[in-house]
């Protein structure tokens, strides 16, 4: 209580004089990668790093895998183990929510009560995970944390959702012994981001692995289980800027240099709705390392002057047992799948095809088409299907010819 | 503890104490080089962390594998002395190796 009384009245002391010339809203990849490129570009002016969490940034994607697992530790999945206010002159303000925005002022109002001023102000403040009643989450280190503290006494675990989060999470409870069931609403895993060929061949692995897994469930009887985990997606925080006049829904909308409709505020991200080059022609959200990397160094690019639009291949990775899942390019949209190789070697990708070209690949446990695919998405150009198809024929070949 | 001498893109060099058993990679990041980006996390996803290696060292590195071969060769400023750093654990034995950041893609 006392200490949260002091940091209180120190958020209120500085209210009058507290301003940057650069304050990022949100501590993930893509707040902290907007702070150390800025710096890396040359901005010499103030930064403040705002977000809800108390710890220092730090990486997601292990949260999931093998922080989950234990194997790695939080100091391990720290973000730059530098000193962000001691080498690059950034200023952390953690535990600290944004309620409203003033684009007019150039203030934020915060749950504190605390107004900060700023320049230009970067949102990056990324999505907060759809619940269900009595489940566990996993977006941070805190809902990581609880979770893990449950663990040793839960032998049986329901997961709620077959996305990536809750295939990764079945993958190391399963490892860590323990019995999985994992409801997924749709008729098969992966529903919404992957073709049926890698759906059925990621059900496959896990059954194999021993979790038990319900298609076409929307309700489980959770009291048959010791813990339950929902992975069903989130919801873009975007809520402040929508109400200050910002263009958007699920998300906010930004340009190619990631300018939302609102003067001098940015946004990069999970929460960032764009009209992806590789992507459809609507605008759509990428929930991804790269996306929040990529769209972080466009807007320091262009608040140091020299702005280049955001055009960069999407990619994407997933690890669950010892399978290495990766994918270029943005599948929305396709319509015609072909299956490169056989997926009973474990060695094989999916192609997305839209109007003939490729627009995307699911690459399992095959780095050599996840490269060689990037050059066809990039390219363009339109190769015949059964060509493809063909495992033996390099798709670098398909590209020269 | 092995000393890793490290030449960043603006040409500046730097000598970092290392840490044995971890990766190259986690060294270079926990030393403040900032131009390894290492986005997957050193799963040997993405190639955001390629470094050239100073050729007499090469022979004391452990081979690489395929999938490190096939994910530098997405890399347009490859050479015959690239590697991913995430793929080199620090030991004594690398006491001394020089290493420099490889050009973004």
């Amino acid at each position: 209580m006392r200490r949260r009384r002091h940091r209180q009245r120190d958020h209120r002391r500085g209210a009058e004089l507290r301003h940057f010339d650069v304050l990022i809203v949100g501590t993930g990849h893509a707040g902290a990668t907007t702070a150390i490129h800025l710096r890396q570009l040359g901005n010499t002016g103030s930064i403040g790093l705002l977000g809800e969490e108390e710890e220092l940034p730090y990486e997601r994607p292990p949260l999931s895998k093998d922080y989950l697992a234990g194997k790695k530790s939080a100091a391990d999945i720290l973000f730059r183990p530098c000193n962000f206010r001691a080498e690059r002159d950034v200023t952390l303000i953690p535990g600290e929510r944004v309620v409203s925005i003033d684009p007019g002022a150039r203030t934020i109002g915060c749950a504190s009560g605390a107004t900060i001023s700023y320049g230009n102000l970067v949102w990056t403040a990324g999505g907060r995970p759809k619940r269900v009643a009595g489940a566990h989450v996993i977006r941070s280190l805190a809902d990581v944390d609880t979770l893990r503290a449950e663990l040793p006494s839960a032998t049986r675990i329901l997961i709620i959702g077959g996305g990536y989060i809750g295939l990764e999470a079945a993958a190391v409870l399963t490892s860590l012994g323990k019995q999985v069931t994992l409801a997924e609403a749709a008729d098969r895993v992966l529903a919404r981001c992957a073709a049926e060929p890698l759906s059925r061949f990621l059900e496959a692995e896990h059954r194999a692995h021993g979790v038990d897994i319900h298609l076409n469930t929307s309700s489980i009887d959770h009291n048959q289980h010791d813990l339950v985990i929902a992975g069903i997606g989130i919801l873009p925080n975007v809520d402040p800027l929508l109400q200050a006049g910002a263009e958007g829904a699920d998300g906010v909308l930004v340009d190619e240099h990631c300018r939302t409709t609102l003067p001098h505020v940015w946004a990069a991200g999970d929460c960032a709705l764009h009209h992806n080059p590789f992507g459809p022609a609507r605008p759509i959200r990428i929930e991804s390392v790269q996306n929040a990397s990529d769209m972080a160094t466009t807007i320091a690019r262009a608040l140091t002057g020299q702005p280049q639009p955001y055009r960069a291949v999407p990619w994407f990775w997933s690890n669950q047992y010892d399978l290495r899942l990766q994918t270029v390019g943005l599948s929305n949209d396709h319509d015609e799948v072909l299956v490169r190789g056989d997926p009973a070697t474990r060695k094989f990708a999916v192609i997305y095809r839209r109007a003939g070209r490729v627009i995307a690949l699911d690459c399992i446990n095959n780095v050599r088409d996840y490269v060689q695919g990037r050059g066809l998405i990039e390219s363009g150009v339109e190769v015949d299907a059964a060509l493809l198809a063909d495992p033996d024929r390099p798709l670098k070949s398909l590209l020269e010819s | 503890m092995p000393i890793v001498t490290v030449t960043t893109r603006d040409g500046r060099t730097k000598d970092l104490t290392a840490q044995n058993g971890r990766s190259l990679m986690e060294n270079l990041r926990a030393g403040g080089i900032e131009e390894i980006l290492a986005l997957c996390g050193g799963c040997c996803s993405c190639a955001t962390c390629h470094v050239y290696v100073d050729e007499d060292w090469l022979p004391a590195l452990p081979p690489i594998s395929a999938d490190e071969d096939d994910l530098l060769d997405s890399s347009g400023a490859r050479r015959p002395n690239s590697r991913l750093s995430c793929q080199i654990k620090v030991s004594d034995a690398l006491d001394g190796i020089a290493v420099t950041v490889a050009p973004e893609d």
